[in-house]
């Protein structure tokens, strides 16, 4: 399916829930509300002519900084799916602000957005509700913030942890 | 100088001769610069001239740590661990630019520069380095072992 044809069928579904899609050179793009996340994915997911059976990435990005989104919120989650019957692909973003940085976890839906979820946590301090086991998977427990937020200082070192005995 | 500190001074000469010949190295190899030191460690280069061509895979049968390749945050108290469970005497080589100073990895997760963490002996700079620095060093620290004061 095409990535127009794609976007149509997500937003014939939801309708008012999809907050904004596009597409650029064949990569299609959906926004969608927070309260319809998992339902969106799910019917991305079950839906037999969009059939996204892969989960290829799970990101977020922090735009704080980012020109034009200093107001808005401050996260986009990503979540990039592929299907391989189809061989067709779809972002789907959810945007969320710093004080409620919160998402309904996708582990339920794909089994890979476990690590995904507990990377997404580490580095930009976005929570995942619901998710079974939220650890910090790239950096140590004793590790104080979250290094990918654009506020953290880039010199900023941590103090050194010694050997557990 | 007594005929005591002459024996001693000559006991020590033997010893760090006989020492200087039997490295025994632990390769602590955590990234892109053990490529080169496998290149070192081969026949073309063939460190067994220098008494250093076993590495030991346990560091309780090792002289030397060899550390290779960035060491980040996370492992450096494994790095420090196997450093204490080193048998005296003992040496730390810091292979490669990111042992020696934390190299162009300047971020969170990178420690900078593992003497930091325990002594180094020898810094072998590089990016890495190429086997001749690696020989270089190595012969360095030889002078550094048949030079010292020895304890025993």
């Amino acid at each position: 399916m095409e990535g127009r044809q794609i976007l149509q069928r997500v937003r014939d579904r939801f309708g008012p829930a999809v907050v904004d899609s596009h597409e650029h050179r064949g990569d299609a793009t959906a926004v969608v509300e927070r309260a319809a996340l998992i339902d969106a994915l799910r019917f991305c997911r079950d839906d037999s002519g969009l059939d996204f059976d892969v989960l290829m990435d799970l990101t977020a990005v922090d735009y704080s900084k980012y020109p034009g989104r200093e107001d808005g919120p401050r996260f986009d989650v990503v979540y990039h799916l592929y299907s391989v019957p189809h061989n067709h692909r779809l972002r789907v973003k959810v945007r969320v602000d710093e004080d409620e940085a919160s998402v309904p976890t996708a582990v339920g839906l794909w089994p890979i957005a476990n690590w995904f979820e507990r990377e997404v946590w580490d580095m930009f301090g976005v929570r995942f509700s619901g998710h079974p086991d939220l650890r910090r998977l790239l950096m140590y427990e004793e590790f104080v913030g979250h290094p990918l937020r654009k506020d953290y200082p880039i010199n900023r070192r941590q103090p050194l942890i010694g050997p557990k005995l | 100088m007594g005929v005591g500190s002459f024996f001693t001074s000559k006991l020590d000469e033997a010893i760090g001769w006989a020492r200087k010949y039997s490295i025994f190295q632990y390769p602590f190899v955590t990234a892109c610069c053990g490529m080169e030191y496998m290149a070192t460690a081969c026949s073309h280069y063939d460190i067994d001239r220098f008494g250093a061509g076993l590495p030991r895979f346990s560091p309780r049968q090792a002289d030397v740590l060899f550390v290779v390749g960035t060491i980040s945050q996370k492992i450096a108290p494994v790095l420090k661990r196997i450093y204490d469970q080193m048998t005296e005497p003992k040496w730390v080589v810091a292979f490669g630019v990111c042992t020696c100073t934390g190299g162009f990895y300047d971020n969170y997760a990178t420690v900078q520069g593992i003497d930091t963490i325990i002594p180094v002996d020898i810094y072998i700079p590089g990016c890495p380095p190429r086997p001749e620095s690696v020989i270089d060093g190595l012969m360095k620290l030889q002078d550094r072992i048949a030079t010292q004061t020895q304890r025993f």
